[in-house]
């Protein structure tokens, strides 16, 4: 089983009951509650209340899932499969921009829970080595590491110096 | 009364003799009398009756001991209860890896400074030392002053090691916090550590982390991993670039030569380090995080080399040997 991890954020009525109507659907179909956050600071003006919940579920049953939540009269204002919750910084220090950057990169990519959230590039001369930091979101400590798995081999293949940051998680 | 050997009598050698004259009296209260019963280098000698301080001053003078005895002969046919063994580094041993071996045959315990014998054949030494009953101890071969190799066998007894993360190299760490101080290219600020003594002419056993590798090698051993030098995974600092350190602190870091030594790595290589992690140190400071299962870190910080430094490390474990029971 592929597990995702959803972010959803519903508009719900400030009365009893109604988180339930969210709540039961998920666990009916095995899902697995990690978080909820009321967002009482910020009550739209028709006074519903926004309610962020986190869950793991099987990824096949996402789409169905948020379907019978809607038909239940929820509004969802929002839902993203993954949340990208590790983050780590790389610094890159090489021709950059002559091996193609944007391919370095796209590399970091890992099935879609791994990516390059920010760059900084300092690219002092033209022809010069340039130097940048790029930091990397990614699902989980798994995930991340696997990206910096990946971008380590490219950066090998470029010969990019890549310098990694001593992270306590990545030991 | 114990009975010591030099060889090796450069500035680490020179050093530690100097020092057991100065603390004496200190040391004999502890460990009982002592005498340095001979003193060799690779072309001369001296042994019988002489005083240290002599000795040294012929070998400052003259560039040689009073006789034509040569280390290998002294370590043959004398008899000694400690060797201390202060050769010049090789990383495949070299002439140290042989007095080593050759002492520990006849019985006698081993203190070195010298980093090629463990390198080179760490457990074959080991194993030597505990069939002859006696001890290799080599605190001054890692982080000078800095206990390091004590302080994993002994105090940290019982727990276990997950990792070492070390700044081993105080060249490389001159260089790279003066670089982030100054922003200038590596180029300039290796002149100015040539100039001031701090990098070799040739500073490539520092700057390519062929140094901090050999010592990573003897901690990982030390803490039980079975790592050889062609095992590490290395890089130096050569390529880093002044803006490095400029876009690095944007995010809240400096940028250190890190050795490092774990389940999953054994690699000295440059890091990106939290300007407020301990490790993020300046200047020619050494430092080193144990991680560990029930103790935490622990973190040591000490001055990384330097005659008086790696002498004192000696001068540990020869209170170690005697009196650490």
């Amino acid at each position: 089983m592929n597990e995702a991890l959803i972010t959803l954020i519903v508009e719900l009525e400030d009365r009893p009951g109604q988180l339930l109507k969210v709540l039961e659907p998920i666990s009916k179909m095995g899902g697995n509650v990690v978080g909820i956050v009321h967002q009482r600071g910020k009550k739209t003006p028709l006074n519903r209340l926004p309610v962020e919940i986190s869950f793991k579920i099987d990824s096949k049953k996402v789409d169905r899932l948020i379907e019978s939540i809607r038909s239940a009269g929820i509004i969802i204002r929002s839902f993203n499969e993954v949340r990208l919750t590790a983050t780590t910084s790389v610094l890159l220090i090489g021709h950059l921009i002559h091996t193609d950057i944007s391919d370095t990169i796209k590399s970091i990519d890992v099935d879609g829970e791994a990516e390059c959230v920010e760059m900084h590039v300092s690219m002092p001369e033209i022809f010069g080595p340039s130097t940048a930091i790029i930091t990397i979101s990614a699902s989980g400590n798994e995930k991340l590491r696997e990206a910096v798995e990946k971008l380590r081999e490219i950066c090998r293949r470029k010969k990019i110096t890549m310098i990694e940051p001593i992270n306590e998680d990545l030991i | 009364m114990i009975k010591i050997a030099i060889v090796g009598f450069g500035t680490v050698g020179q050093g530690f003799a100097e020092l057991l004259e100065r603390k004496r009296e200190e040391i004999e209260r502890t460990i009982g009398k002592f005498r340095v019963v001979a003193i060799a280098d690779s072309k001369s000698s001296i042994s019988g009756d002489f005083s240290i301080g002599d000795a040294i001053k012929m070998k400052r003078e003259r560039r040689r001991l009073r006789d034509d005895g040569r280390a290998e002969e002294i370590i043959e046919e004398l008899d000694f209860d400690v060797l201390v063994e202060a050769t010049y580094t090789k990383l495949d041993g070299g002439d140290g890896l042989d007095y080593i071996r050759k002492a520990l045959k006849k019985g006698s315990h081993v203190i070195t400074s010298n980093k090629g014998p463990l390198v080179a054949d760490f457990r074959g030494l080991m194993s030597l030392a505990e069939r002859n009953g006696v001890k290799l101890m080599y605190e001054a071969t890692v982080g000078g002053a800095m206990p390091v190799i004590k302080l994993a066998r002994r105090y940290l007894a019982f727990c276990e090691i997950e990792g070492v993360r070390g700044i081993l190299n105080g060249t490389c760490n001159y260089i790279l916090s003066r670089m982030e101080e100054e922003r200038l290219p590596y180029e300039q600020i290796l002149n100015e550590a040539q100039e001031l003594g701090i990098a070799e002419a040739d500073p490539t056993y520092d700057v390519e982390g062929i140094d901090a590798a050999a010592k990573l090698v003897i901690i990982a051993n030390t803490i039980g991993v079975d790592a050889k030098f062609e095992d590490v995974e290395r890089i130096g600092i050569e390529k880093i670039t002044p803006e490095a350190f400029s876009v690095a602190r944007e995010k809240g870091y400096t940028i250190r030569l890190i050795a490092e030594v774990s389940k999953r790595a054994l690699r000295v290589s440059p890091r990106l380090v939290p300007l407020s992690h301990p490790l993020a140190i300046k200047g020619t400071m050494n430092a080193a995080m144990f991680k560990t299962d029930t103790a935490g870190n622990i973190f040591v910080a000490g001055r990384g080399a330097g005659k008086e430094e790696t002498a004192s490390a000696m001068l540990s474990d020869l209170y170690d040997i005697y009196a650490g029971n």
